[in-house]
């Protein structure tokens, strides 16, 4: 009789986020879930932000000044390199999903994180700037 | 010559429906030894009580597949030297995705019957072989077969898929990548069991399948090339009439 242990589950989705030993497939696999997720929060704490208009010009300027500090531009800045890298990676896996690159998957991945980086600089850069 | 490494084998360790634990097993090995050499030594020598499966000790058989220091290797071709240095430590491990019978045994079962539902074919002729381009190009102008690239149903892409990790009806790189072999054109019901969402369209592009396959199978690839089969045989049912 077997064990029911180490047999697939829904409970065993924590694992997902493993990547030691495993290839580059699962770091594409992993930060695009991670991205989603960051991504998903965003868009939650931005519709709270947007329900601050309700609230008239004054409820809404004194949370703009409660935000505009370095901890919350960091986090507009994780925002944009989200944005890149969950995009361009999904463009990836499209096109592998069709079988177009399949065998240069990882060179496209690669490719796709050196644009993201560029991308996040000349973010932050301009962010910096003003 | 070549002296022999200490090394410490962790080996997982689990009988009937009792917690799981490892046990450590201290071992001179030369290291141009396979994993599998010295998971046998373990046995013959330390603890007779180990189960382990293994047959053909040369990639054929599929059956010695398991998780050493935490990645999917077929342990009769995984030279100890590969995953460990002199005074290092190897974790020896079952496969994912798979109940555990014995130790490092795993029921492989659900695999094998749902490779039968997809009419795999264990070995196909070279004519037949789908691959673009093969490891090793045959040498022989006899040899029909071209083995290396057939899936020898290790289980080993099953247990790497994190999709496979959390979804126990997903059909799985080797199941999707016999489907793909046998192709969906004009087998309707072959068809429905891969167009669905824990089909073909399960899969999310981790590509571990093809990483940890021994045998040059590639499932991820036959996974993408299966999708456009499905969208193919799709778009013909819509002109079809019956």
């Amino acid at each position: 009789m077997s064990n029911p242990q180490n047999k697939p589950s829904a409970s065993n989705w924590f694992r997902w986020f493993d990547p030691r030993r495993r290839d580059v497939g699962t770091y594409a696999f992993i930060l695009n879930r991670i991205t989603a997720l960051g991504l998903t929060l965003y868009l939650f704490l931005h519709l709270i932000v947007l329900g601050q208009l309700a609230k008239g010009p004054e409820g809404y300027d004194s949370f703009l000044k409660l935000i505009d500090n370095p901890l919350f531009l960091f986090g507009e800045l994780l925002v944009i390199a989200a944005v890149l890298i969950h995009g361009l990676n999904g463009i990836r896996i499209a096109l592998t999903s069709f079988g177009i690159g399949v065998s240069t998957q990882k060179q496209l991945f690669y490719a796709t994180m050196v644009v993201a980086i560029l991308g996040s600089l000349v973010f932050a850069v301009r962010m910096m700037i003003g | 010559m070549i002296n022999d490494w200490t090394v410490t084998f962790l080996v997982y360790r689990q009988k009937g429906q009792g917690p799981a634990h490892f046990d450590s097993f201290k071992l001179d090995v030369n290291p141009d030894e396979y994993v599998l050499d010295a998971v046998e030594r373990i046995w013959s020598f330390h603890d007779r009580s180990l189960t382990f499966a293994h047959a053909c000790h040369h990639s054929t058989c599929g059956a010695c597949g398991m998780r050493v220091n935490g990645v999917e290797k077929l342990t009769c071709i995984t030279p100890i030297r590969s995953v460990t240095t002199n005074g290092g430590t190897v974790k020896i491990e079952p496969m994912r995705n798979f109940p555990v019978v014995s130790d490092l045994v795993v029921n492989t079962g659900i695999m094998y019957r749902r490779m039968d539902v997809v009419g795999h074919h264990p070995v196909l002729p070279l004519a037949q072989e789908p691959a673009p381009t093969p490891a090793k190009p045959p040498q022989k102008e006899d040899l029909d077969t071209i083995r290396l690239a057939d899936c020898i149903e290790c289980g080993l892409c099953i247990s790497a898929c994190p999709i496979a990790l959390t979804t126990p009806a997903y059909l799985g790189p080797a199941v999707l990548a016999g489907a793909q072999q046998h192709g969906v054109d004009g087998n309707r019901s072959l068809l429905e069991l891969v167009d669905c969402g824990d089909g073909v369209w399960r899969c999310h592009s981790a590509f571990e399948c093809s990483a940890v396959c021994p045998s040059n199978v590639d499932p991820a690839r036959k996974i993408m090339d299966l999708r456009k089969q499905v969208i193919r045989a799709r778009i013909a049912n819509l002109f079809r009439r019956d």
